[in-house]
């Protein structure tokens, strides 16, 4: 029952190309639950196909050899059973990841992650805390389909009680999963379908996290800022490069990597600096991510904007099967670049 | 010790320990109705469902919890509060969102609890405490104690797909929990009978390859033998149980409610006349115990609740500035820090530069 308390200092990210490896995204989000595995023993996988299976991505693959049944458990289709009993074993103080195949299926169990998990620490005074890990992908662009390919971040990104963060590099994949399991309080982290072969280099230092609550300057610019979470912080940084080569502008791309807590400082100071802001999501832009970091900046910027603050997301329809309507569909990287011509005046 | 021997008794209970119980059910009864006074006279709001009448099964089951055993319950759980040794100061005060509240005013009625006595909540949507207690279950496993896990639910929720759900990991984990369906006939207005397919509740236990029973929750004795039997092969034989205790409550769903919608005057009348009260107290003149002393039991139960209520008069409201205390854990502000600016009007004050995190 007496949970041990190890204190651990998190380091802030530094490049070290000593100790490093390129590696993907799954395999940073693998070297992530190992480490914290190995270093605490209430950390436990659970979740559809985690163990024998090898994950459905492959997320998890020999965990389970390694590591034991009971510490990477199989669980059967029953998402609110399984995401609901990582709340519970959460609350004694274990830490719990608890995989969900994609977020299209945590709809399934949303009553545990919305009414349950996130309101554990207020509802009690307190009294109580809920220290869950939820592991998921989202994203779109294989087809998948109108309930395959989803994007609901702002759900939960507006949600008070849970963290959200979102990774789009192998390195953050590693440094946020690991914060988040280190973390006191219930963490979605949303991973991407398409970012998990993406590769990066990333610090093998256990003790390396990347701190909750921090966004990033993927680089640096003078034109245009563009605010981006998952994979499309990965499209803003190829059309930005594009751009730059192109076009001779300088696009600024902030990784948000935190969605709740957001970090407006960075963005803020970043669109202050650049006078023009294009927000970019996976999901759909009405009521989502994308709204809300609008309204922060016009908030946070009134005074330094050149243009009104554009957004470009996934078109508002579900889905749709056939390859042709579902790349019209999509925030592709064309889009975003003729977001950016129309904000800057630049000929097509 | 004096030890009641009755031939066609299943269980022998103590008799100090059934007067203690039998205070407990006394101080549920006389707690419930204060708070129901107090809801009308505006000083509890939201939701109030009060549990008179069903305080055999609630005691009966609680008192056969060990000591760290962990108990999780749904909405309607004063008593289980009160049986789980929760003050009656800290649940009145709860109940009028007092800063000294057993959850600081931020629970209310339906999310009671008290950690140090194993009490993980009070929850307040039908169902959705039952994945929470399996991982309870799981969790103990893990570490192996010697643990079990009760897990109160109403009739109404065995039709939630939760609880599908819950009993099938604990069958196909083997945990150590016994899902404790309070059948009071009703849910909310709807009776079980317009309801569940299949009316017997515990029988849908054995879906799940787990012991499923039934007991007259008006009986405080089989309660107990029932629910001590089951936590017993949970905790040795790691083996999950569904134990259906049968009662009524007298009062409506809420105290909004009047409850006689679907059910009639006669029908409550005919179901006072088994009141678990009145049977204890049988029970115990039947083991010679004097009319005197069942009477002293609940005049002492009433001023515990006297005493309840004028503590929670008593007790400020929570601080404003305190608004967002608990929603995050200790050394979450600075994460939140870098969201100020940009925050909408207020929240900056109440929640990001306020108590949040602390």
């Amino acid at each position: 029952m007496n949970p041990v308390e190890l204190e651990v200092e998190p380091k802030v990210a530094a490049p070290a190309p000593a100790g490093s490896e390129t590696m993907n995204y799954r395999e940073a989000l693998r070297l992530a639950m190992r480490q914290e595995m190995e270093r605490d023993e209430r950390v436990f996988l659970m979740g559809e196909e985690v163990g024998l299976f090898d994950g459905s991505y492959k997320v998890s693959a020999g965990l389970m050899e390694e590591f034991g049944p009971d510490r990477v458990r199989d669980t059967p289709i029953s998402e609110e059973g399984f995401l609901g009993a990582g709340v519970g074993a959460a609350m004694l103080g274990e830490r719990p990841i608890v995989e969900v195949m994609t977020l299209n299926f945590v709809l399934v169990a949303m009553d545990q992650v919305i009414n349950h998990a996130a309101k554990v620490g207020a509802m009690f005074g307190g009294e109580v805390r809920c220290p869950l890990v939820i592991r998921t992908p989202n994203g779109a662009g294989n087809q998948l389909t109108a309930q395959h390919s989803q994007s609901f971040d702002g759900w939960f990104a507006g949600t008070p009680g849970l963290k959200v963060v979102a990774p789009a590099s192998p390195a953050d994949a590693k440094g946020l999963l690991k914060a988040a399991i280190r973390d006191d309080d219930p963490v979605l982290v949303i991973e991407n379908l398409p970012i998990y072969k993406e590769k990066g280099e990333v610090d093998l230092d256990p003790d390396l996290i990347t701190p909750i609550g921090l966004a990033a300057v993927a680089r640096e610019g003078s034109d245009l800022t563009v605010v981006a979470h998952s994979f499309a912080t990965v499209r803003a940084l190829r059309v930005a490069e594009k751009l730059a080569a192109e076009a001779g502008v300088s696009i600024e791309v902030v990784d948000l990597r935190s969605l709740r807590p957001l970090d407006v400082e960075t963005l803020a100071a970043s669109v202050s600096k650049t006078n023009r802001a294009l927000c970019v999501e996976e999901g759909w832009p009405s009521y989502g991510v994308s709204a809300e970091i609008a309204a922060r900046i016009q908030y946070a910027c009134f005074d330094d904007l050149d243009s009104p603050v554009e957004r470009v997301g996934m078109a508002e329809v579900p889905l749709p099967y056939a390859k042709e309507l579902e790349l019209a569909a999509m925030p592709t990287e064309a889009r975003i670049e003729a977001a950016i011509r129309r904000q800057l005046e630049l000929t097509p | 010790m004096a030890v009641i021997d009755r031939t066609d008794a299943p269980f022998d209970l103590d008799v100090d320990d059934l007067f203690g119980h039998y205070r407990t059910m006394f101080l549920i009864r006389r707690f419930e109705e204060a708070a129901e006074r107090q809801y009308k006279a505006a000083r509890i709001g939201g939701y109030c469902h009060l549990s008179s009448g069903q305080e055999a099964a609630t005691v009966g089951t609680v008192k056969a919890l060990e000591a760290d055993d962990l108990l999780v319950t749904g909405y309607r759980c004063h008593g289980f509060a009160l049986a789980r040794g929760v003050s009656p100061e800290a649940v009145m005060a709860e109940l009028f969102g007092r800063r000294d509240g057993c959850a600081h005013g931020r629970g209310g009625s339906m999310h009671l609890l008290d950690v140090e006595h194993g009490y993980y909540g009070g929850w307040g949507i039908v169902g959705g405490q039952l994945p929470i207690a399996t991982g309870m279950a799981l969790s103990l496993v893990r570490r192996g104690s010697p643990q079990a896990v009760l897990c109160e639910l109403g009739d109404g929720a065995v039709n939630m797909g939760a609880w599908h759900e819950s009993l099938n990991l604990a069958s196909v984990w083997n945990l150590p929990i016994v899902f404790l369906v309070i059948n009071n006939l009703y849910g909310m207005g709807t009776s079980v009978e317009r309801a569940s397919a299949e009316p017997d509740l515990f029988k849908r236990a054995g879906s799940y390859r787990m012991k499923g029973e039934r007991v007259d929750g008006n009986d405080l004795e089989a309660v107990i033998e029932a629910s001590s039997r089951l936590l017993e092969e949970a905790r040795n034989e790691r083996r999950p149980a569904v134990l259906e205790a049968l009662t009524y409550r007298y009062r409506g769903h809420s105290v909004a409610d009047a409850g006689l919608a679907y059910r009639t005057k006669d029908e409550i009348e005919e179901r006072k006349k088994l009141d678990p009260l009145a049977a204890t107290r049988e029970l115990l003149r039947s083991e010679g115990a004097a009319d005197a002393e069942s009477e002293a039991a609940d005049a002492e139960a009433a001023d515990a609740v006297a005493r309840a209520v004028e503590f929670a008069e008593s007790n400020p409201a929570p601080e404003l500035d305190r608004l967002a205390a608990g929603v995050y854990a200790p050394g979450s502000q600075e994460q939140f820090a870098r969201m100020l600016p940009g925050s909408p009007f207020g929240e900056r004050e109440l929640v990001y530069a306020g108590g949040l995190g602390e």
